[in-house]
């Protein structure tokens, strides 16, 4: 049995950790100590719990994706419905629990970074529910890519700022999310999305979405009698893999395969694939795999999935690649694009384009692994946020 | 083996005032430009240069070093252009130091890294997001090369945790005047005063104030209190306003020479 343990300060073997201004350290302290009493706090879990049944609509369901199937070498595709909770992702799983600890650790304004969106829209509907104060940095690249979710955003009453330095994308957010977070450290809470950063976030964030792979685990069982063969989901930061991944590490007959963003190809330097073509190094707070060149600088990804377009990935990915836990691919722009539309003309389900990627990738592992094979997809969101890029890629009239 | 700038801080001492410390970016304005730059500040009498390995993700930075750090890295700096720099400022006779955000060292090489400086006739370096949990390796390269570790303290940082990371700082302690990224304010926090106050309870290390300090009676004001004056900012904005060159240099010699004035007028 392989056992992941954060232990000290978040390590990952020689990944995670905490890098830094000297000025951040208090606040990660005290959420580190928020997070650890609200694990053991009964009343704050019943609270969450409660939540989800009526709020986010856990427990999601999990589909059967038959018409699918045929296209993936006959195996079982079970998709696990991330998509169908409220706000469209899983992003929700987090935000919430980090809202109700901002309450706990008495802060009144919550901050967050978004690529796609869909962080960002999830962040402004805690805030909404629970009170807080909202502002919301986004690439100014990206408010252009998604701009739907620029109007949700508001509509839910927060503040969106669009970031001009840089690549002006998800990265240069985060930057501009930690500047803030330095100077308001008192009353604000960074509410980051994914499993990156500085410790404790990387914790933190699995432990509130793993509740994904814990109820995917009984599903699956409950229908087909065993564990699957592999469980698949794409990668940007890393929040909805782990969080299918965790409950199954223990199992080591079950594959854990992460998709990552390959965009034009590996080979041709544009993409996003920080494992498959990144090296280790620190970003954002955590020693990682970082897409860099010989001096350290962090290199622009890009995918047409602004959601994965991040040079970094969570530590816990590194360390599970390295110890050849769980593997991972890279799948193209257009790989992806296939499987969403397969999904969609298929199953009835229109996938973002960030789940596309596990999709394409669960139609690679499913011609390789032949129609014995059971896979579980982490159908991470929906895509109507991402009807206006596949318009465009299929050359559908607006 | 006491390092330039220990040595530095020991002749202030005696001289009774604060020493000057000038920042300035590596390949800012321009990688030749920065040579003249160097002197230039040189001339307007700093006591110490920082120099700045400009970085792709500034998160401590404010727009201003940021939108150098951009120029910079546009015309393609990297540590071979960080380590001249710093030669330059050595060879015009003053202290220096590198600035650097942790990943350009992880990836020269911790030990390499921490030799060039050496090599180089550098002081240390000082390190704002290495925390001193993850700072075993480069305690090690640094001890090995006789460098200074030069770590940042900020408001937020309790009294515990000041006696934690000051017994890991060698040369002097940045003391973060406030809360927030570099940039030029209209005036010193007042907190950095009770933070120069709880870091002195706790180390004999000279103490140098950092993050908004742009003029001539701002630097007076802090140098009452700390054992040196960080002014970065202020200069990267006379050279990036400046309408050619020559003007530009002349504008820092000019800051250098009011500042350099301002750190004899506090006590
Ligand atoms: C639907 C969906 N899936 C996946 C991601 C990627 O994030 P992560 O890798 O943290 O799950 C995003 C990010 O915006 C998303 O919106």
């Amino acid at each position: 049995m392989t056992k992941i343990e954060s232990t000290i300060l978040g390590h990952f073997g020689p990944y995670g950790g905490r890098f830094v201004p000297e000025a951040l350290i208090g606040a990660l302290e005290e959420l580190e100590a928020a997070h650890n009493s609200a694990l053991k706090d009964p009343v704050f879990q019943a609270e969450l719990s409660h939540l989800h049944l009526t709020y986010t609509g856990r427990p999601s369901i999990l589909t059967e994706a038959k018409r699918f199937a045929e296209h993936a070498g006959g195996a079982r595709i079970l998709l696990k419905r991330e998509d169908l909770n409220h706000t469209g992702s899983h992003k929700i799983n987090n935000v919430l629990g980090q809202a109700l600890l901002t309450k706990r650790m008495g802060k009144k304004r919550i901050i967050a970074e978004t690529g796609a969106g869909q962080h960002g829209v999830a962040a402004a509907t805690a805030a909404a529910l629970m009170g807080l104060e909202c502002v919301v940095y986004m690439g100014e690249e990206d408010t252009r890519r998604q701009s739907l979710n620029v109007a949700r955003m508001k509509i839910l009453g927060a503040e969106v700022i669009p970031v001009t330095t840089g690549s002006r994308t998800l990265k240069d957010a985060i930057n501009e999310a930690m500047r803030d977070w330095v100077t308001n450290v008192e009353t604000t809470h960074y509410l980051l999305g994914t499993v990156a950063g500085p410790h404790p976030f990387p914790t933190m964030v699995r432990d509130f979405h793993k509740i994904i792979g814990e109820e995917a685990k009984i599903q699956v069982q409950e229908l087909v009698g065993r564990l699957p063969d592999a469980v698949l989901a794409c990668v940007g930061g890393g929040s909805n893999a782990i969080g299918i991944f965790h409950d199954f590490i223990p199992d080591t007959s079950v594959r854990l395969i992460g998709l990552e963003a390959g965009g034009d190809g590996v080979e041709t330097g544009r993409h996003a694939a920080t494992i498959t073509g990144g090296s280790p190094g620190v970003l954002h707070g955590t020693r990682s795999y970082v897409l860099q060149d010989k001096n350290g600088q962090t290199v622009e990804s890009h995918s047409i999935s602004a959601g994965l377009d991040y040079p970094g990935v969570g530590p816990e990915h590194a360390y599970l690649h390295d110890i050849g836990r769980a593997e991972y691919r890279a799948i193209t722009d257009a790989q992806a694009m296939h499987a969403f539309a397969l999904l969609s003309k298929t199953e009835g389900i229109i996938p973002a384009i960030e789940t596309a990627h596990a999709l394409a990738g669960a139609i690679q592992v499913g011609n390789e692994l032949g129609p014995d094979a059971i896979l579980l997809i982490n159908l991470s969101g929906r895509g109507d946020k991402d009807v206006e890029t596949a318009a465009k890629y299929f050359g559908i009239q607006l | 083996m006491a390092t330039s700038l220990d040595q530095l801080f020991a002749k202030v001492r005696a001289e009774n005032r604060a020493a000057l410390i000038a920042y300035i970016p590596a390949g800012f304005p321009s990688i030749e430009g920065c040579h003249k730059a160097i002197k230039a500040l040189v001339a307007g009498g700093v006591d110490a240069i920082e120099i700045g390995f400009p970085y792709s993700d500034p998160v401590m930075d404010g727009p201003i070093i940021q939108a150098a750090a951009e120029r910079s890295l546009s015309q393609g700096t990297g540590a071979s252009d960080v380590f001249a720099a710093l030669k330059c400022a050595t060879d015009a006779g003053v202290s220096a130091v590198v600035m650097t955000y942790w990943n350009p060292i992880e990836k020269y090489g911790v030990d390499e890294f921490a030799q060039s400086i050496s090599e180089n006739g550098g002081s240390g370096v000082i390190t704002p997001d290495l925390t001193i949990e993850e700072s075993e390796r480069w305690s090690e390269a640094a001890h090995a090369h006789k460098i200074n570790r030069i770590y940042v303290v900020a408001p937020s940082t309790n009294d515990g945790r000041l006696e934690k990371v000051t017994s890991q700082c060698s040369g002097f302690v940045y003391v973060a005047s406030l809360m927030g990224v570099t940039g030029t304010r209209t005036s010193i926090s007042s907190g950095a005063g009770d933070l120069v106050a709880r870091v002195r309870k706790v180390t004999d290390l000279p103490l140098a104030v950092g993050l908004g300090v742009s003029n001539r009676v701002q630097a007076k004001e802090v140098a009452h209190y700390a054992d040196g004056v960080i002014v970065g900012s202020a200069f990267i904005k006379c050279l990036a306003e400046a309408e050619d060159e020559a003007q530009g240099l002349e504008a820092i010699t000019e800051l250098a020479k009011e500042l350099s004035k301002g750190v004899r007028e506090g006590r």
